[in-house]
This record gives structure tokens, sequence and C-alpha cells, in this order.
């Protein structure tokens, strides 16, 4: 069981550059990758092709060995849990009702929620530590709050992977670290595989197993934090200079300001 | 508890509608009277029965355009189904059904063409410009409806006007079988798409990923909520707000779960028609009010109070 992503190009209809250009990737069972790089670098469309949203025009995007545009999205959907970026919310929702629509995939047309639908949304709520919450209506909650909510209602539909694209952002210091440290447990507690796309190239070098960093749809680096992270490359695809640091035997990015003589 | 209100209100606006009329029918000959077997119970049932449909396919559009002031003839219905009638009165087409097939072949013609402008991004329906091109398809019928009025001898299209803006009088038992048969296959489809219509609500990416063949949702909702209307139209008129308010009432109590929604929508908008239509035809008796007036006299109000609530919330 893995997510398989093999010399992937792809190009959107009328643009004139590939949006990404052999990408590979594989994420398998307990193992957490992050996707980084600049605005516009492609990440997103790198999970849309995961997921199978999108046919890549050449190489292999596979869920589980196959195809991940040929399965169904009911059945993919036990597979993989997926908090994207943004969402809507059209009717006032409480919390225990938005994370009951992850059981979708697992319900009958015409049937009811069975006892076992109920049990997996309070296991999700439990380890998302949003069960107190559960009669909260959404809009009441804090950033950190919704994204721990998001993340449960992919967790209730009990995939094997989970993919998030920038869960982290607008969220305060706290927030943001409980965020990975609930998402690394998940890995740990739970063997899910993994794929985050985040900006937050110091939090990803410490909580990943494994980075890709892409810049222009096109991988720069990938592997081990250590190995992808150095000033060189980081200067280099970021167009900023940098020093690094390593706490707890990961690197980690501090900016530095421009020189003196070259500031506006 | 609110079912048992909700069904007690369908069953007495049915009751309403049979025993209340211009001509005074003793209670105990009610089941013995032509009056009330060939006159007030089919038109009794084909409101309700309109009225359901009406609602349900107002729920429905209102998800599936993510728009709460969608109401099920926005979308180009109502136009379609009038220049179908005043066509078929403008080319002296006869006969006791040239009305309805005319303005029911009307409505699917628009129906047809906003579709199709709906796909024309490609391959995924946009209901943004299902909305769009709904209004403007419908402002397009309604002009060539008034060239043809304003060519044509007036006297005969009055009759157009007055049947296309709600009427039940036409009511007959063939039409309440026509409807039996035709409307349950829409609304069992509407209903199958419940859930996902609650996934909806999140977007259509967020819907995908929780298992929603989202196009396929879409295609289905917007097909069979526009067939109930173009039915609805063909039977009873253009009959406003019932498919715009009841929704909305059905949502204050019964919440967003369309599981629920759908059939609470179905016995509102099936019990305020019956009601709205015992009033058409009482209070200025022997006349008759067209029932999209009561309809509106009581749903703008009513639409008025939901404004309100939601600005102050």
């Amino acid at each position: 069981m893995n997510l398989h992503l093999e010399n992937v190009r792809y190009r959107y209809p009328g643009a004139s550059h590939d949006a990404l250009t052999d990408v590979s990737l594989s994420v398998g069972l307990g193992e957490f990758h992050a996707v980084l790089g600049p605005n516009g670098s492609g990440k997103t469309t790198l999970v849309r092709i995961a997921l199978g949203a999108l046919p890549p025009h050449v190489g292999r995007a596979d869920i589980d060995r196959r195809p991940a545009s040929a399965w169904s999205r009911q059945d993919l959907a036990k597979l993989v849990g997926v908090v994207p970026q943004r969402e809507d919310n059209l009717f006032p929702q409480r919390v225990r009702e938005t994370v009951l629509l992850g059981r979708y995939a697992h319900l009958s047309l015409w049937g009811r929620e069975r006892l076992e639908d109920h049990a997996a949304v309070d296991r999700a709520l439990a380890a998302c530590d949003v069960r107190q919450l559960a009669d909260r209506w959404l809009w009441t909650l804090s950033g950190g709050e919704y994204q721990r909510v998001r993340v449960a209602r992919a967790l209730a539909q009990e995939p094997k992977l989970l993919v998030l694209d920038e869960p982290g952002m607008s969220l305060d210091l706290k927030h943001e670290m409980e965020l990975f440290e609930l998402v690394r447990g998940l890995v740990e507690r739970q063997g899910l595989g993994v794929l985050m796309i985040t900006h937050d190239l110091n939090l990803a070098a410490r909580f990943a197993d494994s980075l890709l960093l892409l810049e222009g749809g096109r991988p720069i680096a990938s592997g081990a934090p250590a190995d992808v992270l150095t000033q060189q490359t980081v200067e280099a695809v970021f167009s900023w200079p940098v020093a690094m640091q390593t706490i707890d035997g990961r690197p980690q990015m501090i900016p530095l300001r421009k020189p003196k003589e070259s500031r506006a | 508890m609110k079912w048992t209100v909700l069904g007690l209100l369908a069953v007495l606006a049915l009751l309403g509608s049979v025993m209340l009329g211009p001509a005074a029918v003793p209670l105990t000959q009610l089941a013995h009277s032509d009056i009330v077997w060939n006159l007030r119970a089919p038109r009794a049932v084909l409101a309700f029965l309109v009225g359901g449909s009406l609602g349900v396919a107002g729920a429905g559009l209102q998800a599936l355009v993510r728009n709460p002031l969608a109401d099920p003839f926005l979308l180009g219905l109502s136009g379609g189904a009038g220049l179908g009638a005043v066509s078929a009165i403008a080319l002296h087409v006869s006969g006791p059904w040239a009305l309805p097939i005319a303005a029911f072949a009307g409505a699917l013609a628009a129906l047809g063409l906003v579709y199709r402008l709906g796909l024309i991004g490609g391959a995924a329906l946009d209901p943004r410009i299902l909305l769009l091109g709904g209004v403007a398809i419908g402002a397009f019928a309604a002009a060539i409806t008034t060239a043809i009025v304003a060519l044509a001898d007036a006297a005969e299209l009055r009759n157009a006007f007055l049947w296309l803006w709600g009427g039940l009088s036409g009511a007959s038992w063939d039409a309440v079988l026509l409807v039996a048969l035709y409307a349950p296959i829409p609304l069992a489809v509407l209903l199958a798409a419940a859930r996902p219509l609650d996934l909806l609500a999140l977007g259509e990416e967020s819907a995908g990923y929780l298992g929603a063949d989202v196009e396929a949702v879409k295609r289905r909702v917007y097909l069979a909520a526009s067939l109930l209307t173009a039915a609805a139209v063909a039977v009873s008129g253009v009959i406003g707000f019932v498919g715009l308010v009841v929704p909305h009432i059905a949502r204050l109590t019964w919440g967003h779960r369309h599981r629920a929604l759908l059939p609470a929508a179905f016995l509102g908008g099936g019990a305020l028609l019956a009601f709205a239509d015992t009033l058409a035809r009482t209070v200025v008796a022997p006349r008759e009010l067209p029932v999209g007036v009561v309809t509106a006299l009581i749903g703008v109000p009513v639409f008025a109070f939901l404004l309100r609530r939601w600005t102050v919330a």
C-alpha cells in the first residue's frame, strides 16, 4: 500500500510551461513526506495528480499499484484522507456532523449511519484531541481547533494515507506545533503514510522523514532533511540568503537580512 | 415531534382543501359529492404533489448552485414554459392538453439550453454558469414571448398569461395520475443524492476527496430538479416562492442534512400549496385568484422575515 509518482510530467491546458517535470515520489505506510517549494512551484498540482484529480501526461501516478485516476472516488476515499487547503461552509455545522461526513465512503446508498460509523467518528475526535468540541458550531472554533477537526474528518474515513495541503497556514506557533505533533503521532502510533504540502521548511525538517523540494515544477532535491535543506540549495531555490543550524539533528534555516549597502 | 406536526399540517391542508369551497357541501355528504370527488379532491392532491415537488427541487437546486436565493424557476424554466404556451396559442394549436404539453416542451428546451451553457467551460458542469445562463435564457424567452403577445390578438393571449401565472383550476384525476407516475423518479434521484449534497456544501474539491462523484451528482441534481419543475409548470403554471421559501423554513427546523431536509421540504411544500390553493379559490369566491399570487403574498413576508434573521445573525 503506497502512493507512488514516477517521472510525472504535467502541463495545464493552454499553459506554455510544464507545471511539473520529472517528479518522482513514493509514500509508504508509516512514512511522513513533506513537499516544499516557493509559491507556484507545483506543490498543489502534485497533490492533484497524486490523488487522480488530474492525469499525468507522462509518467505514472499510482495508489496501491493502480493508476490514481482509475479509482472510483468512493473507493479512494476509504484509502486516502485529504485535508485540502481551502473549503467552504455553505451551511452552519457542528463539529460532530462535519466529522461524520468523513464516513460517506463507507455508507450504503439508502442505509443509515451504523454504530461502527459513530465509533469511527469518536476515535477520530479522540485522536485529534477535539472530543470536547464535538457539539460546538464550526464557526465558533479557533483556526487551530478547526484544522484539527478537519484532520479528524479525514481520519474518520479510516484511511491508510493522509494528504494535507498547507495545514499550518495562518496558525500561530502553538497551534502549528500542535498540528505537526498530531500528524507525527498519527504516523508513529497508527502507521499512517503522510504526504504534506507546506511552506514551513523548518517544521517540515523537524517532523518529516523525507523532503521533496520543488522549484518551477522541477525536483531540486529529495531525501532526508539533512541532505535536502543545505544552505546552498535553500538560497538558490528561494533566492534569499540564509544561515543553517542544527536542532535535534535536523537542519533549521534562518533567513538573513540583506547586507546594508544593498537595502533600498 | 416535528415530523408529527408537519404530518398533521399536511393532512389538515389536504382535508381543508377538500372540505372548503364556494359551494357548501355538508360534511355528511362529502364522500358522495361530485364536487368533492371530481373537482376538489384531484385539485387538492395535485396541489400537494406540485408543491412538494417544487419544495424538493428548490432545496436541491439551492445546494447545487450554492446560492440560498435559488428558486426552481430562476433557471429559465418559467420563461421557456411561457414561450411554449404563448406560441401554442398564437399558432392556434388546440386540444385539452395543448397548453400543458407546449409549456412542458418550452421548459425542456430552456432546460437543455441552460444545461448546455453550464457545460460551456468543458466537461465539468459549472453551477455559477447554470445560474447566470438560467437568468439569461429566461429573459430571452420572455422577450420573445412579449414580441409574440405584441403582434398577436390580445384577447386569446390573456388566457395564456392567466394560465401561466398559476392555476390548478385545470386539475383532473388524469393530471394527478400523470404527476404521480412521473414525479417519483426525479424525487428518488434527488433523495439518493442527499448525502453527496451534504458533502457538496464543503465545496467540490472536498466533496470529491470524501468520496462523492461530484460531476455525476451535479448533473443528476440539476436534471432531476429541472424535470420536476418542468412538470409542475406544465400542470399548474408558474408558482413562485414555494421552491424558494419552503426549503429555508425546512432548514430552520430540520437542519442542513438533506436526508431529512428533502422529505420535510416535500411535505411542507405540499401543505403550503394545498393551503394556498384553498385560499385562492375561496377568498374572492366565486372568482378565483391565481394561486401564484397567493403564494407570493404569503411567501414574500415570510421571506423578508428570513432575510432579516440572516442579516441580524
